[in-house]
């Protein structure tokens, strides 16, 4: 069975290297290039178009094929149950080291394997890697980069999937780091316009900057338990204050990858890629892997509770912020993006209150719903050719399909029966509600402000979007690299399809976990659905008072604190970003004037030195025999005096 | 006759060539110093050949070989002087500096081959 996870791994990056490599192999045109990039329509790069099409579709499609085989067969085993809440769902478990790697201490193996967590987590990234791909297809028709663009995609999958499958830590870290290469890439793939570009940086040293932690965090559990297996190290005995170090440190790299509050602020500027990019990387699998992580390290985490503590107070507050800025974005993509931090922080909530069920399920779903909205928001961004929500309205006749598939998931995102997010949203806060720890009335009380106020935003941007007057005008004239162009029309079903085979799960997926077992309380879900109701009753009320003005009005003076996310940004340029530019001017400085001085005033002595010396080569041959003699018979002497 | 004798006379020759060959200014002069070296030596080898008795007077046959080549030495050595009173209209060895290096023209940094500095008229190259 390891054979089949590698298998899953391996297809997607074969088809990253198909993508990068293979794709105009036997297709060279001799046309100049400017000339290729005019005739996407016809001709050769049609054909490379077709041909990396294929390359990413295909094998996304084998590793999905695979993946569902894997679940079956895991659900059908009867390996080691592991106490832990997926042994009941897949009772199966296979575990595979392909190959040990002696380094001299800490052995590193790579190991690969699958338990019920794996599976489900790997459903998820394999499902929404194809269904992105398939409406990539569509999204990025006209873009001539698209074989780099699918071939990247297809390696971050790849990679995910390797995050999600590992047994070993540093496997694990080799995907995560690879992920975050991917998401840089795909974030500046539009590179020509500088703003992009700057977005791409900000989220690779952003990231980078927790990477670190956890990488040590790793190092830390695996000295301390002598091996980097997962296995070893949960089974290992640690003690407490290294295992609570250790976990403050995966803390670090949980935060930065998944966005949130110290390191939340590059998922935003994040939206500056292509939108089935924010559908895959920034709302359903590279942005959860930090929640998976730690759901994967779930014991250790358990044995330290004050790293659950932080964890809480993180997430309680990275919830509510994140909320309040969701409802005052005007770009409909930072909107989602504002919500998925606020839903990313639900799970870490949820895992701080000690239910990695509840984390992992509202994982699932809201990978699925979320995809779907990112992609129906780029149908959306695609017909209207803008972000800004105030450029949209009335689309609800012009795009149906859009309209119904939208529909679904703003009904999960905002809590709503029987969406998918009801149930997995209930299943967090009832786990809030009945967790431990002295910050837990802190953190159900802001779970529950921000089941308000995501309902809120859920309805004001699906009433801005859909509802009112029409506010589309045709652009004069896409940015370069943008395929924004207005045609008044549904998109080709290259993008509807994924768009409404994802709204299924969307829809069903709460309702699947509770056959397979997810109880539902009731008292906390009427809670939840009444507070949802009414954050997004108050909206529909301004809304229907006013349909021409924004309903995020409400928020009254602090609607420009929430829309610039609490001056976050600005408070790290003022205490990091200006702080470290000054030092590296002034680093400059010091190389131009003192290590550069240095060498040419070491230059100049010796110049002036020899100029002195230069004084005796003035070309008079007798002076030099004279200087030869002098020589020799100071020689002559040091001889005779000598010996 | 004592080897003294003729050892003292070749080293006051010898020593009267190296004052010519440092000291005059004239370039033939310079050469026929040269030669009073030579033949510095040229009595040197003679008289410790008849000292030691060297059978086979290899010191004599050694002198022989030195005269050939100061022949030789002192014909090029006029040639070349004559080349250089052609170009320069002198033989006065103090102005001919076309050896030495030219001072860099502007600052630092810019430096010329050596072999470039030929001078364009005698003696305008001293420092």
């Amino acid at each position: 069975m390891t054979a089949v996870t590698a298998l899953i791994i391996l297809f997607p990056f074969a088809a990253a290297a198909a993508g990068l490599l293979a794709t105009r192999l036997g297709l060279r045109d001799p046309r100049p290039r400017d000339a290729r990039v005019r005739d996407l329509e016809t001709g050769t790069e049609r054909a490379v178009y077709r041909r990396a099409a294929w390359f990413a579709i295909a094998p996304g499609a084998v590793s999905a094929a695979l993946t569902v085989w894997l679940a079956v067969s895991l659900a059908a085993g009867t390996g080691v149950s592991g106490g832990r809440f997926w042994s009941e769902l897949f009772p199966g478990r296979a575990e595979g080291t392909l190959t040990p790697v002696e380094t001299g201490s800490v052995p590193i193996s790579l190991t690969l394997r699958a338990d019920g967590l794996s599976v489900l987590a790997g459903i998820l990234v394999v499902v929404v890697a194809l269904a992105v791909q398939v409406y990539s297809v569509g999204y990025m028709r006209d873009e001539p980069r698209y074989p780099s663009y699918s071939a990247f995609v297809s390696l971050f999958t790849s990679a995910m999937l390797l995050v999600v499958y590992a047994g070993d830590l540093i496997v694990l870290y080799v995907g995560w780091e690879i992920m975050g290469l991917c998401s840089y890439l795909l974030i500046g793939h539009w590179w020509e316009d500088r703003a992009n570009s700057r977005a791409a940086v900000k989220a690779f040293l952003v990231t980078r900057l927790g990477d670190v932690g956890f990488l040590f965090g790793i190092f830390t559990l695996g000295m301390a338990a002598g091996s980097f297996r997962i296995d070893d190290v949960l089974r290992a005995d640690i003690p407490r204050g290294v295992l609570i170090a250790a976990t403050l440190l995966l803390l670090a790299g949980v935060a930065g990858k998944s966005a949130q509050v110290p390191l939340q602020t590059w998922l935003p500027d994040a939206m500056a890629g292509p939108t089935p990019i924010s559908a895959l990387i920034h709302a359903a699998t590279m942005v959860a892997a930090g929640i998976f992580v730690v759901a994967r390290l779930y014991p250790a985490f358990l044995a330290a509770p004050p790293t659950l503590d932080v964890l809480g107070v993180v997430a309680a507050v990275g919830m509510l912020g994140a909320a309040l800025a969701a409802l005052a974005q005007d770009d409909l993509k930072r909107v989602l993006a504002y919500s998925t931090i606020s839903q990313l922080a639900y799970m870490a909530a949820a895992l701080a209150a000690g239910s990695d069920r509840a984390a992992m399920f509202h994982l699932v779903s809201h990978g699925a719903f979320k995809a779907l909205l990112f992609l129906c928001a780029g149908l959306v961004i695609h017909h209207v050719g803008s972000n800004l929500i105030s450029h949209m309205g009335g689309l609800r006749t012009a795009l149906p399909v859009t309209f119904w598939t939208m529909t679904i998931g703003f009904a999960a995102l905002a809590g709503l029966p029987p969406a998918s997010g009801f149930f997995s949203k209930d299943a967090v806060i009832s786990a809030i509600e009945h967790g431990a720890g002295p910050a837990q009335p802190f953190v159900y009380a802001s779970a529950l402000l921000t089941v308000g106020v995501t309902g809120a935003y859920a309805a004001r941007a699906w009433l801005r979007t859909f509802f009112g007057p029409a506010r589309i005008e045709p652009l004069a004239e896409p940015p370069p690299g943008v395929a924004h162009v207005f045609d008044g029309r549904e998109a080709p079903p290259s993008m509807l399809w994924p768009a409404g085979v994802l709204a299924v799960p969307a829809l069903l997926l709460g309702l699947a976990g509770v056959a397979a077992g997810a109880e539902v309380e009731w008292g906390a879900a009427v809670v939840g659905f009444a507070v949802a109701l009414l954050g997004a009753g108050v909206v529909y009320a301004l809304w229907r008072a006013a349909p021409e003005q924004d309903p995020a009005r409400l928020l009254g003076p602090f609607r420009v604190p929430c829309e610039r996310a609490f001056h976050v940004d600005a408070a790290y340029a003022a205490l990091v970003a200006r702080p470290v530019l000054r030092l590296a001017r002034g680093v400059v400085r010091t190389d131009a004037r003192v290590v550069d001085g240095a060498v040419r005033g070491s230059g100049r002595a010796a110049l002036g030195l020899s100029g002195l010396v230069r004084l005796a080569q003035n070309g008079n041959a007798q002076l030099y025999v004279t200087g030869l003699l002098a020589g020799l018979v100071l020689i002559a002497v040091a001889a005779v005096v000598l010996t | 006759m004592h080897v003294v004798y003729p050892v003292v006379v070749s080293a006051l020759l010898f020593s009267i060539g190296v004052y010519g060959v440092l000291a005059r200014r004239n370039a033939i002069l310079v050469l026929m110093s040269v030669e009073l070296m030579l033949n510095a030596v040229n009595l040197n080898l003679v008289a410790f050949d008849v000292w030691l008795g060297d059978r086979l007077h290899g010191g004599q046959v050694l002198t022989l070989f030195v005269s050939v080549i100061a022949a030789a030495e002192v014909g090029l050595g006029l040639a070349i002087v004559l080349a250089v009173f052609r170009t320069r209209r002198t033989v006065d060895v103090d102005r001919l500096r076309a050896l030495a290096e030219v001072p860099p023209a502007s600052g630092p940094g810019s430096e010329r081959p050596a072999g470039s500095a030929v001078q364009p008229a005698d003696g305008e190259g001293a420092p």
